[in-house]
């Protein structure tokens, strides 16, 4: 009965683990996302409206 | 765990992408309207009878709402993404054993400054419009180069043994001996005082910025943590 409940805990565990590891690949995946088409997406309609904050963070752009 | 990385992250982005834009809208704009009257060659430096004088003073603000509340909403977007790597970071470290707090996050913010601007900024200054510059990618390339490597260098230094450390530091001296791409011939045609005053105002606005996104993401990951 121990062994299931043990188990069954470190299973548990195991997948809040995993969870959590999902979670923190998916937030820096749209972080990534978010930072390229803010800073450094070349498309001349993104450089233009991004332009002033662009400068004002140094990305390097252009 | 992701809707906590996600909350805190927009909602500390967000402020901190309004507050940013009011810093640049009052000490950064102003340089870089008036940076771009010397990139349109309506202001004159170096050229008139070899005289080095121009006239100083920038053009009138607020003069297109579109351009700046694209400025504003760039800013949101921009330090959104930025608080979503301070609360992957925070995940981590709790991860690990280390407790985050408020006044942590202040310490990381002021930390991920050094790291995403102050570092690079030593190769590759901020610039004003109509700055010639050496090729995009491989400045680039060297920018993101230097941003991992200050990053995991100053993590080494808070986090790891003292070998570490060290480690840590040469990592954040490394980007620096192999040097920023840099032309060599010069090109500018502002005032030198002008772009110097700019890039000092960048750095200046995003270090407030910086430290402040670390706190208030701090402050909401441990906030919508206990909830």
């Amino acid at each position: 009965m121990n062994d299931v409940k043990t188990a069954t805990l470190n299973a548990t565990a195991t997948q809040t683990t995993d969870m959590s590891l999902v979670s923190i690949l998916g937030a820096a995946a749209l972080g990534l996302s978010l930072l390229f088409a803010a800073g450094f997406a070349q498309a001349s309609v993104m450089h233009d409206t991004a332009h002033d904050q662009r400068h004002a963070m140094a990305f390097p752009c252009h | 765990m992701f809707k906590n990385l996600l909350t805190s992250a927009v909602f500390a982005g967000v402020a901190v992408g309004v507050i940013a834009a009011v810093l640049q809208f009052w000490l950064v704009t102003p340089l870089l309207l008036e940076g771009e009257l010397y990139e349109t060659g309506a202001r004159v430096h170096f050229s008139v009878g070899g005289s080095t004088q121009s006239d100083a003073g920038h053009p009138a603000l607020f003069t297109d709402p579109m351009r700046d509340l694209m400025s504003i909403g760039f800013n949101m977007v921009t330090f959104t993404a930025f608080a979503l790597f301070l609360a992957i970071g925070f995940a981590l470290t709790e991860r690990g054993g280390h407790e985050v707090t408020a006044r942590k996050g202040l310490i990381w913010g002021i930390a991920a400054f050094i790291a995403v601007q102050l570092a690079p900024a030593m190769g590759l200054p901020p610039e004003l419009p109509g700055t010639v510059a050496a090729d995009v990618e491989l400045r680039q390339i060297w920018w993101i180069c230097t941003v991992l490597a200050t990053a995991v260098g100053l993590g080494l230094i808070a986090f790891g043994s003292t070998l570490a450390g060290i480690g840590g530091a040469a990592l954040i001296v490394s980007p620096h001996i192999v040097g920023a791409p840099h032309l060599d011939t010069y090109f500018g045609v502002a005032a030198p005082e002008l772009s110097a005053h700019f890039a000092t105002a960048s750095l200046g606005t995003s270090a407030v910025a910086w430290a402040l996104l670390g706190l208030f993401t701090a402050t909401l990951w441990v906030k919508f943590k206990d909830s």
